[in-house]
C-alpha cells in the first residue's frame, strides 16, 4: 500500500540552520555565558574550558560542544506512574501536555482570574489524567495556599497523587530537588528503577541573554545525575532580551541551549537532555510577551527545527493563548499553535489549558484544547490510502440509487478517518438555540463536571501514598510548615 | 534665533539622540542659556511630546527608551547647574526602583523605569536581586518619595510584603509610598500586603506614580 505522507512544516533552509548554527558557536567560544554555580563551572574548567572566576563567565569551544551533543540521547522514553505503559519522546511524535506553573486560575462562576489552591491543582492532575489526546501531566500551577518556599515539591507530590501520567516539572529552589527526587524513586522504588524507567522532566530556564543562574544549572546538574531528563528553556524576548530578529534570536537560543545542555553532558555524559524552549516576540507597546504571536510560534518551529538537526529531542510552549477568556482569540491562538506545533514534529508541546502569558490556566480552556489537540494529531496522520483499492470498487453498479451511507465500506471507515468533536458546535441553529445558545465555554465547562463526577482520582495504593505524604511532610516541616492544606476528596 | 535652539533640544529627545542632547545642553551651558531655561523651553516640551506620541500609539518601546535616555543625558548636564543656581528641576518626583532578592529578571523593572524618568521622574535604579534594607537605606539617602518593587516569580512576591513590614519595624512606613508590580502580582496582592499602588505595565506604571504623588501633595 502507498504509505501516508507525513505533512511537515519547515521555516529554515539548509544554509541558515548552518549559518545560525556557526555564529552561535562563535558566540558560544567568543563571548561564552555566564554561570552562576561554581560547581558549573568547576565541571567547565576540568573540561579545560576558559573559565573566569570573577566574571562568572564561561567560554565554552566548539569541540566540547560538539562532544556534547553527541553523547546526548536522541531521544528517551518517559513512564507513566505504573511503569507500564511508556511514551517515546524523539523523531517526529508529539506529546502535549497542559501549559505550566500559571499562578492563577480562570474561575468559570465568574469569569475572572483568582489564586489557585490546593482543591484546583488537584482538579488539574485528575481532568489532564481523563483528556486522552494530553499525553502528559504538568505541574501546570503554583497553589497560593502553602508557603512559596515548598509550592516546587508539593505540586508534584499533588500530580503523583491524583495523576498517573508522566509528569513536566521542575524546581523552583536548589533544596527542592531532593525531595523531588525521593518522590520518583519512591513510585519506582529506587533511584535505580527510576533511571531506568524516568517518570518527569525537569525545566530549566536560562535567564536570557547568555545566563544560567545558580538554581537552573544545579537543575541540569542534579537531573543529570539522576537521569532526570532537562528540558532547556532557553526565553528570549526579541528586541528586549534576545535580538529583535527571529534569525538572531535563535542564534541566542542555541547559544543558550548548548551551554545548558553541555554542562549536563560534562556532570553525566549521556544524561537526557530536550531541546526546549519559550521565546516570545515582545510586544513593544504593551511591554508583554505574547505567546500567541505568529513570530512566537515562528521562533519555536524553526528552533525546533535546529534542534532534529541537532539529533535532539524537542519541546514548545505552544498551543496556548494571551487572551483572559475562553474566547474567539483564545481559540484561535491556541489551534495555530496545536497545528503548526504537530506540523513541526515537536516532541513535547506545554500549553494547553493556559490563558494570560502562560499564567492561568482554565479548566474549561484544557477541555477545549484536548479538543484542539485532536485535530492536530489527525492532521499529522494525513491522508492514509486504507485500502489497496481507494474507491474504484464502490462505484461498481453504480446508479441514481447509490448512497454511501449504508455501504459497509462506510461503517467500516468513517470513525478512523473522521473525528467527531465533544465540545465544538455542529448543530443546526434552532437546534443551538434550542438547547440554550451555548458558548464553547459553557459546553466545556458541563464536560468538566460531568468528566470529573464519572471518574474518581486514580489514587496510588495507600503505602505508596503514605511514602508521598512522609516525604512531602518532612520536607514542609524542614521550611517551617506544620501543617499542608487539606487535601481533596 | 534662541527660539530655534530650544526646538532643536526638543527634537533630540523626540528622535531619541543622548549624544546630540548632552551636546545641547553643554553648549547651552557655555554659551549662557541659563539651565532652567533650557529644561523648560527645551527639553521638557520634548519629552512631553513623545508622551503624546506614546499616548497617540505612533510611538513604542524602543523609541520610548531612546528618548528616555536622551532626557536623562541632558538632565545630568543640567542638573549641576540647576542646583547650583537655587533652582530645582521640576521633577515629578523621586524613585528608588529595583527588583527583590531572589529575583533577577529586571526586563519589566527597566521598562517602568525608563518610562517613569521619561515623564520626568528622578529614578534611582537599583537594578535586579536587590536586598530590601538597600531599597529602603536608599530611599532615605536620596529622600524618594515612592519606592518601586518588582517581583516575577511567585516566590520572591513576598519579598513585597516583607519590604513594607520592615518600613512598618522602622517607622518609615509614613515616608514613603510604595507601588509594587510584576507577572504574578495582582492589586489583590497589593491591596493585601498594604502597598500604595499597583501597576501592571510600564504604561500603567506612570500614571499610578503620577496620581500618588498627587495624592500626596498637600
Amino acid at each position: 500500500m502507498i504509505p501516508a505522507l507525513r505533512p511537515k512544516l519547515e521555516l529554515l533552509s539548509p544554509a541558515l540552520m548552518d549559518r545560525i548554527l556557526d555564529e552561535a558557536f562563535l558566540i558560544l567560544g567568543r563571548d561564552g555565558v555566564f554561570f552562576e554555580n561554581a560547581e558549573a563551572r568547576a565541571l567547565f574548567r576540568e573540561a579545560g574550558q576558559r573559565v573566569d572566576e570573577t566574571a562568572q563567565r564561561v567560554r565554552l569551544s566548539r569541540d566540547l560542544v560538539e562532544r556534547s551533543l553527541e553523547t546526548t540521547p536522541p531521544s528517551l522514553t518517559l513512564y507513566d506512574r505504573s511503569g507500564e505503559k511508556s511514551f517515546h519522546v524523539g523523531g517526529d511524535e508529539v506529546h502535549f501536555d497542559p501549559g505550566s506553573s500559571g499562578t492563577r486560575i480562570l474561575d468559570h462562576d465568574t469569569l475572572r482570574e483568582r489564586r489557585p489552591n490546593t482543591a484546583d491543582l488537584a482538579g488539574i492532575a485528575r481532568l489532564t489524567e481523563v483528556l486522552d489526546h494530553l499525553h502528559f501531566q504538568s505541574t501546570s500551577l503554583v497553589p497560593a495556599d502553602v508557603p512559596g518556599g515548598i509550592a516546587d515539591d508539593y505540586r508534584l507530590y499533588l500530580s503523583l497523587l491524583f495523576g498517573t501520567k508522566p509528569v513536566v516539572t521542575g524546581t523552583f529552589r536548589t533544596a527542592g530537588f531532593r525531595p523531588m527526587h525521593e518522590m520518583l524513586c519512591a513510585v519506582r522504588g529506587g533511584a535505580e528503577a527510576l533511571k531506568a524507567k524516568p517518570l518527569a522532566i525537569f525545566d530549566a530556564c536560562p535567564s536570557p541573554p547568555l545566563r544560567w543562574s545558580l538554581l537552573t544549572s544545579q537543575s541540569l546538574i542534579d537531573c543529570a545525575r539522576a537521569g532526570i531528563p532537562s528540558e532547556l528553556i532557553s526565553m528570549g524576548m526579541t528586541g528586549a532580551t534576545s535580538p529583535a530578529t527571529i534569525a538572531g534570536t535563535l542564534v541566542q537560543h542555541v547559544v543558550e541551549n548548548l551551554a545548558g545542555l553541555t554542562l549536563a553532558q560534562l556532570a553525566y555524559p549521556g544524561a537526557p537532555v530536550i531541546f526546549g524552549g519559550s521565546p516570545s516576540s515582545f510586544d513593544m507597546r504593551q511591554g508583554t510577551t505574547p505567546m500567541g504571536a505568529m513570530e512566537t510560534m515562528m521562533i519555536d518551529c524553526a528552533y525546533a527545527q535546529l534542534g532534529k538537526r541537532m539529533k535532539l529531542p524537542t519541546h514548545a510552549y505552544m498551543a496556548l493563548s494571551d487572551a483572559k477568556t475562553n474566547d474567539a482569540q483564545a481559540g484561535y491562538e491556541t489551534g495555530i499553535g496545536a497545528v503548526l506545533a504537530a506540523l513541526a514534529g515537536i516532541n513535547v508541546v506545554s500549553g494547553p489549558g493556559m490563558l494570560d502569558y502562560e499564567s492561568t490556566i482554565s479548566l474549561e480552556k484544557l477541555v477545549i484544547d484536548d479538543e484542539i489537540c485532536a485535530l492536530a494529531y489527525r492532521l499529522i496522520d494525513g491522508v492514509v490510502p486504507r485500502e489497496e483499492v481507494l474507491a474504484a470498487h464502490l462505484f461498481e453498479g453504480f446508479g441514481p440509487q447509490t448512497n454511501f451511507l449504508t455501504m459497509p465500506h462506510t461503517r467500516k471507515w468513517y470513525r478512523k478517518e473522521h473525528l467527531v468533536p465533544i465540545v465544538a458546535d455542529r448543530e443546526l441553529y434552532d437546534a443551538w438555540e434550542a438547547r440554550g445558545a451555548s458558548s464553547i465555554a459553557d459546553r466545556a465547562a458541563g464536560r468538566v463536571a460531568d468528566l470529573l463526577e464519572k471518574n474518581p482520582p486514580r489514587l496510588p495504593e495507600s503505602g505508596l501514598a503514605s511514602e508521598l505524604r512522609r516525604i512531602m511532610e518532612a520536607d514542609a516541616r524542614a521550611n517551617g510548615v506544620t501543617a499542608l492544606p487539606r487535601l481533596p476528596d | 534665533m534662541t527660539k530655534d535652539i530650544f526646538s532643536v533640544m526638543a527634537m533630540s529627545v523626540v528622535d531619541g539622540l543622548p549624544e546630540t542632547a548632552g551636546e545641547l545642553a553643554r553648549s547651552a551651558l557655555a554659551g549662557g542659556t541659563p539651565a532652567l531655561e533650557a529644561v523648560e523651553k527645551g527639553f521638557l516640551p520634548g519629552i512631553r511630546k513623545v508622551g503624546e506620541l506614546w499616548e497617540s500609539g505612533e510611538y513604542f518601546l524602543p523609541e520610548l527608551i531612546a528618548s528616555a535616555e536622551a532626557m536623562k543625558a541632558a538632565m545630568s548636564v543640567l542638573r549641576p547647574a540647576l542646583e547650583k543656581g537655587g533652582g530645582t528641576a521640576r521633577s515629578a518626583g523621586k524613585i528608588v526602583i529595583g527588583t527583590v532578592e531572589g529575583d533577577i529578571h529586571d526586563i519589566g523593572k527597566n521598562l517602568v523605569a525608563a518610562m517613569l524618568s521619561a515623564h520626568g521622574f528622578e529614578v534611582v535604579d537599583l537594578g535586579a536581586d536587590v536586598k530590601l534594607v538597600s531599597f529602603i537605606e536608599t530611599a532615605e539617602a536620596e529622600k524618594a518619595d515612592i519606592i518601586c518593587l518588582s517581583a516575577l516569580l511567585t516566590t520572591t512576591m513576598i519579598g513585597q510584603r516583607r519590604l513594607i513590614d520592615l518600613l512598618v519595624e522602622h517607622g518609615l512606613r509614613h515616608r514613603f509610598q510604595v507601588m509594587i508590580g510584576g507577572a504574578p502580582t495582582t492589586r489583590a496582592w497589593a491591596e493585601e500586603i498594604g502597598a500604595d499602588g499597583y501597576a501592571e505595565n510600564a504604561n500603567a506604571a506612570v500614571r499610578e506614580a503620577l496620581e500618588l504623588r498627587q495624592k500626596a501633595a498637600p
